[in-house]
């Protein structure tokens, strides 16, 4: 068992548990969507693979986070019972599916910076957190590879497909930011030794992501401002429909099981 | 505690009977999900257990099949608890376990599992694996079709040879 901790760590473990739970939950349901619609039967199978890791962790993450809370609610009732207001992803997770180029992009971005964040959560004192982040951080190094392959594949392959991989990649930059904001939540678990300082997450994030832009003759967007809110629970309109219809089915008929 | 101890090899030789559901030519003792097995202070048994992938939806059948061998071997009330560390991994698939996937008709996890090197390997195009024998006619003149295949644990390979489909259990 974890050694109890002060009340505010607690808190602040709850609210990094369920950021971690719902990053995953979310882009995981985001890559669902492709099931039966993706490119070739491969990359079909590939998505789901990704999505399915995805929601496992977000089952693990979120289970911790209920076990956190000590208020009675487990994974699924974090998953299926609350409001968009109450999501703490990042807003990266929450767009749109978009067209195959924003898929892969958005998915590379994301597995990059989750790759380096789980390796240090792997070291965390907390052992059940680094357990799920060693694991987890196994599966997303096949993320990152996969995506990343595509990434050079889309952009230094035919005309169409560079200029929609590109232009991916300027929609998407301007959400990259909110992965990497560090706030009181981070501060107060860094100062306990529950989780390892991750500053260095967000320059190593950006020189593999730099890497795979040049080698796929795409160009790096210039930095400028970027999104937030998603951490404190400020959404875009595309995640209240996403759990719409994610959770009908527990909306509706509360505690069905098959 | 003699009567534990004996007790303890009898409960290991019931789980070794417990067959992995998308693999079912091995136990969920020569996948290395059970991790230990021990007798609380109550005298109640615990077998604790690790999952393979975050998101192996066998894992409740696996649990399920579990509780209930050690029901009909004789503990009903045994209790099963998850562990996360340490992180599970093929390297702890012994080689009997490799003999076995191979017959089967499934290639062994190829080397040990990818480790950081520090080098900034994470994405390239061509990468360097370990030749897979194809588990039919055994060319080593195999192609991968894709690294994520039917189950989170498996790769779609492609014998190049024998021009035989075959899955690839993942080094992870």
């Amino acid at each position: 068992m974890a050694p109890a901790l002060d009340g505010p760590v607690q808190a602040a473990l709850v609210q990094y548990l369920l950021r971690l739970g719902d990053d995953r939950l979310v882009l995981g349901h985001r890559l669902s969507e492709w099931c039966g619609h993706a490119p070739i039967l491969e990359e079909d199978i590939a998505l789901a693979n990704i999505a399915l890791d995805l929601v496992g962790q977000a089952t693990l993450f979120l289970g911790l986070a209920g076990a956190a809370e000590a208020a009675g609610r487990d994974a699924d009732a974090l998953a299926y019972l609350r409001e968009a207001i109450d999501f703490r992803n990042v807003l990266l997770a929450e767009l749109p599916k978009g067209d195959f180029a924003f898929t892969i992009v958005r998915q590379f971005l994301f597995s990059v910076a989750a790759y380096y964040r789980l390796e240090g959560l792997a070291t965390s004192s907390h052992g059940d957190l680094a357990g799920i982040a060693g694991k987890a951080l196994k599966e997303t190094r096949y993320h990152v590879r996969h995506s990343g392959e595509w990434v050079i594949r889309l952009g230094d392959g035919t005309s169409e497909s560079h200029t929609r991989t590109q232009a991916a990649l300027d929609a998407l930059w301007r959400y990259t930011g909110e992965m990497f904001l560090a706030d009181d939540v981070d501060a107060t678990l860094v100062r306990a030794g529950v989780i390892p300082d991750l500053a260095t997450a967000e320059p190593k994030w950006l020189a593999q992501v730099t890497g795979v832009i040049e080698r796929a003759t795409l160009a790096v967007p210039p930095s400028g401002y970027m999104q937030r809110g998603g951490r404190t629970g400020r959404h875009t309109e595309h995640l209240g429909i996403m759990l719409a219809e994610m959770q009908i089915l527990q909306r509706s008929y509360p505690g069905a099981k098959w | 505690m003699v009567a534990a101890a004996h007790d303890l090899a009898a409960v290991w030789a019931t789980l070794e009977g417990v067959p992995d559901p998308e693999v079912p030519v091995l136990s969920v003792v020569e996948l290395g999900i059970v991790r230990d097995v021990e007798v609380d202070a109550d005298g109640r048994l615990t077998v604790s257990i690790t999952p393979t992938y975050s998101g192996c939806p066998a894992l409740q059948v696996i649990e399920h099949d579990i509780r209930d061998a050690l029901a009909r071997g004789g503990w009903p009330d045994a209790r099963l608890r998850t562990v996360y560390s340490p992180v599970w991994t093929t390297d702890w698939i012994g080689a009997d376990a490799r003999r076995k996937l191979e017959a089967y008709g499934i290639a062994p996890p190829p080397g040990r599992a990818p480790r950081d090197s520090g080098r900034d390997d994470l994405v390239l195009l061509q990468r360097r694996v370990p030749p897979v024998a194809c588990p039919y006619c055994g060319s080593h003149a195999t192609t991968m079709r894709s690294v994520f295949g039917p189950t989170a644990c498996k790769a779609v390979m492609y014998c190049d040879q024998c021009r035989q489909p075959f899955e690839l259990f993942k080094a992870i």
